[in-house]
């Protein structure tokens, strides 16, 4: 049961940035063109998604039991730190070359665009080459926390 | 700044943005967890034993998600404006940076901001700036 929603709720996620225009690095990337021709429609892709999670994220913090049973594990830290910014800026210079994130490149991927492949394949190598790199700061934080 | 009224899609964005809005909503009231791919799919590098299955359920989802799409609609047809060498460049960073900064644009910036986390907003505003910042020199001061 708990395969199939995880399952469902991927495809969900997928169909959710295909009709929101994320899967098309060109318009990420005229989003990010402040400068230039702007197309101001991924503020409202983040508008819909946070007004739906804001309540139900509200409505997370009063149960400790997720409904179908396991934990509801929310991340805990709240401390500002140099590998968040650092890293965070990284990512969206990665972000503005492409036009393409995590979320967005998987489904593209699945769309069999070899772009979004390399694209995926790099990302991956980019994953690993921070996990196991000695001294990575996943030795201080054994969890990925947003 | 002038708005690009051609590509401008304000009604199917935002109806994309409250399918993503209910992906995050039944993943963290139904499985109990954060919905943000760079953890999802990070986390296979090394997930111990019984870890993986989840992760690999979700992310089967998106890559199947083109396919049912094309059952209802006419297929999306990306433009990707970077050669290899830029794709492979961007993916590298997108990889290494959001594993140390713990999130990408769903986990900090959906996720985050919909549960007012202080890290989130500015994790969210550095990649945001970051973007702009590097489309800005790409496509004004470069070409």
């Amino acid at each position: 049961m708990q395969r199939l929603t995880e399952f469902l709720i991927g495809l969900l996620f997928g169909l959710g940035l295909m009709l929101a225009g994320m899967t098309d690095p060109g318009k990420v990337l005229g989003f990010l063109d402040l400068a230039g021709s702007w197309d101001p429609s991924l503020a409202f892709v983040m508008g819909g998604a946070i007004g739906v999670g804001f309540f139900a994220f509200a409505l997370a913090r009063r149960r400790t039991q997720a409904f179908l049973g396991g934990a509801i594990e929310l991340p805990a830290r709240r401390d500002i730190d140099r590998p968040l910014v650092l890293g965070s800026l990284v990512f969206g210079v990665g972000w503005g070359l492409a036009g393409l994130c995590p979320g967005p490149a998987l489904v593209a991927a699945g769309a069999g665009h070899w772009q979004a492949w390399l694209f995926v394949a790099a990302m991956l190598a980019g994953m690993a080459a921070h996990d196991f790199a000695p001294l990575s700061s996943n030795d201080v934080l054994p969890e990925h926390r947003p | 700044m002038t708005i690009d009224w051609m590509h401008f899609t304000p009604w199917t964005s935002l109806a994309g943005g409250l399918l993503i809005g209910l992906a995050v909503a039944l993943f963290l009231l139904l499985n109990g967890r954060v919905l943000g791919i760079s953890g999802i799919a990070g986390g296979l590098l090394r997930a111990r034993k019984g870890d993986a299955g989840w992760r690999l359920a979700f992310l089967a989802g998106l890559l199947v998600a083109p396919a049912v799409w094309a059952l209802f609609r006419a297929p999306v047809v990306p433009r990707f404006d970077a050669g290899w060498p830029l794709l492979v460049v961007a993916g590298l960073l997108v990889g290494w940076g959001t594993r140390h900064g713990s999130g990408c644009t769903s986990g900090h910036g959906v996720c985050g901001l919909s549960r007012l986390s202080p890290r989130s907003l500015v994790a969210t505003l550095a990649f945001m700036g970051a973007g702009f910042a590097t489309v800005f020199v790409l496509r004004h001061w470069v070409a």
